[in-house]
């Protein structure tokens, strides 16, 4: 896939001294989901940002579609919808209005055969003469997709989406973030909540004090930092491990029923047949066995406190 | 040039103006007749002429100076400000528009009010007192350069404001004080010589001073300097909104 945003060496230092991006490189693909996982003043909302146009770049360039965000900001911007973290909306405007306010601020002619579909697809259109300050909280983050979709963008910035909404609408939102993905468009967004980066993104980027950590496929994330554990539930209580499984850096529960053996999902061997084979030499009967893998939450805390 | 954007800025500025119609016009009307009661009928009962023109008829120029220059201050400020206020500017900084765009959707929709709300006025007056326009053309191209010259003022006290209070104070601690100390209400002539000489240090005054002449033939200063100063402050002001845009002051981080 042709990279729809390449960002190279943007760094931005505030008026106070501050430095919220250092020499950040970054390409993203057309039609991929990016989710950009960081600590809070991380330099994720500075990074979308610049990109869109609402914070000036201390250094660096950026390019959108093929086009500079800075000497071709009209065709750049054109290309981008915004879906900020705060709700921001026009609060004596009907919803159809604020769609087709955004549609012209971007240079589209009327269009309310794309306006309805938006509204139908974000389950607004009954609302659509509704005033933004009578609807939920819940629609009026809707409104702000919808109103970021109106000029039918081809890269959509998702600025934590989802902060302070509840579980189902979490879900609802995370169903319309898959649905524009298969539309084709490319979504890039900051989230505190890992599992929704788990849950919907194709790559990871981990920023941290304005660096760019790292940014993987999600899978190969998993597979590269992850780590597996495997719990051995035994049938009988043990007082101390036996002196023969101590090469397997076992941990025993306290109750001593149940043993933990953690293994890298990159390694060669796992080592489980061995282990397997070294308890059942030990004269040990087993009840159940469970595996389970570390969560990306997990992963992510594991880099930020590395790179700390 | 997106057109597209302009319109859109200037078509919900004007929808929120049409909204509160009667609120917006019926403030600077009954402001007006006051003004036609108190100083026309009351105190122009006293003071037979000005420079051979009847009182009540003389104030007519200024009074809709007056409320040009506040509705243009406060249309503009506030409809740049409202957006910073509640977070919606985000949309306007990251849209693939210039400043020229943005500022003639804001500015062109205040100024588009200021100059309904003086003809509104100027129908008013008609109630009152005789009014004769000498020179229709330029009375209507001095309210359209002053409207526009001052909504640019109100657009860059509306990006300079942190709070609404600051939006409220260079109309009344400025605006309002230049007005009346512009020759609204007088001629600069009569004035003794000393703060005749300080009068013409007031920029409304030449505003003033044309639009009058465009009324009634006769002007504090010549009309090709009001015009001269109204055309200066227009370019001032679109160079102050320039430079505002170019470094993001108080709009981008």
């Amino acid at each position: 896939m042709p990279s729809i945003i390449e960002i190279r060496d943007l760094s931005k230092v505030y008026a106070g001294g501050t430095t919220a991006l250092s020499e950040v490189n970054l390409d993203i693909a057309e039609g991929e989901i990016l989710a950009l996982l960081g600590p809070n003043g991380a330099g994720k909302t500075t990074l979308i940002s610049i990109i869109c146009g609402l914070v000036t770049p201390s250094a660096g360039q950026v390019r959108v579609g093929g086009h500079d965000i800075v000497s071709s900001y009209r065709a750049a911007r054109a290309l981008i919808g915004l879906v900020p973290q705060e709700i921001s909306i026009e609060p004596f405007e009907r919803v159809i209005n604020t769609l087709r306010f955004s549609r012209g601020l971007f240079g589209k002619p009327r269009d309310d055969a794309h306006v309805e579909r938006v509204l139908r697809a974000l389950s607004l259109w009954d609302k659509r003469d509704s005033m933004n300050k009578e609807l939920s909280g819940g629609m009026k983050r809707r409104v702000l997709i919808a109103k970021a979709l109106a000029h039918e963008p081809k890269v959509l910035f998702l600025d934590e989406p989802t902060a302070g909404v509840d579980v189902s609408l979490r879900r609802e939102m995370w169903q319309v973030v898959r649905e524009l993905r298969a539309a084709g468009t490319t979504i890039i967004l900051t989230t505190h909540y890992i599992a929704e980066a788990e849950e919907m993104a194709d790559r990871i980027g981990v920023i941290d004090a304005g660096r760019l950590k790292l940014v993987r496929d999600k899978t190969a994330l998993m597979q590269e930092f992850g780590r597996k554990r495997l719990t051995v539930e035994l049938t009988g209580p043990l007082d101390a491990l036996p002196a023969s499984l101590e090469p397997f850096e076992l941990a025993l529960s306290p109750d001593g029923t149940r043993l933990v053996y953690s293994y890298d999902t990159r390694a060669e061997r796992s080592g489980i047949a061995r282990l397997l084979a070294a308890i059942a030499s030990a004269g040990l009967s087993v009840r159940d066995l469970v595996t389970e893998q570390s969560s990306l939450e997990e992963v992510f805390l594991g880099l930020v406190e590395e790179q700390a | 040039m997106n057109w597209l954007a302009i319109r859109a800025i200037y078509s919900v500025e004007m929808a929120r103006f049409f909204r509160t119609i009667w609120q917006s016009l019926a403030s600077p009307v009954l402001s007006t007749v006051l003004y036609f009661v108190v100083f026309g009928a009351a105190i122009g009962g006293r003071i037979q002429s000005v420079e051979g023109i009847a009182y009540g008829a003389f104030i007519v120029p200024g009074l809709i100076m007056l409320t040009v220059l506040q509705q243009s201050v406060s249309n503009a400020s506030f409809g740049i400000y409202f957006p910073k206020f509640i977070g919606t500017i985000y949309e306007i900084l990251s849209a693939p528009a210039s400043f020229l765009e943005i500022v003639a959707g804001y500015v062109g929709a205040a100024a588009t009010k200021a100059v309904l709300i003086a003809l509104v006025i100027l129908v008013t007056s008609f109630f009152f007192v005789g009014v004769h326009i000498a020179h229709p053309f330029w009375m209507v191209a001095f309210l359209i350069l002053t409207a526009v010259s001052f909504s640019l003022l109100g657009f860059l006290i509306g990006i300079w404001a942190k709070n609404f209070e600051q939006l409220q104070i260079i109309p009344l601690m400025v605006i309002t004080p230049l007005v009346f100390l512009g020759g609204a209400f007088y001629s600069a002539s009569m004035l003794p010589p000393f703060w005749a000489g300080v009068a013409r240090l007031n920029p409304v005054l030449y505003l003033i001073s044309g639009f009058r002449w465009s009324f009634f033939d006769l002007a504090d200063v010549p009309v090709g300097v009001s015009l001269f100063a109204v055309a200066l402050f227009l370019l001032a002001g679109l160079f102050a909104v320039w430079a505002i845009f170019r470094t993001g002051w108080r709009l981008r981080g």
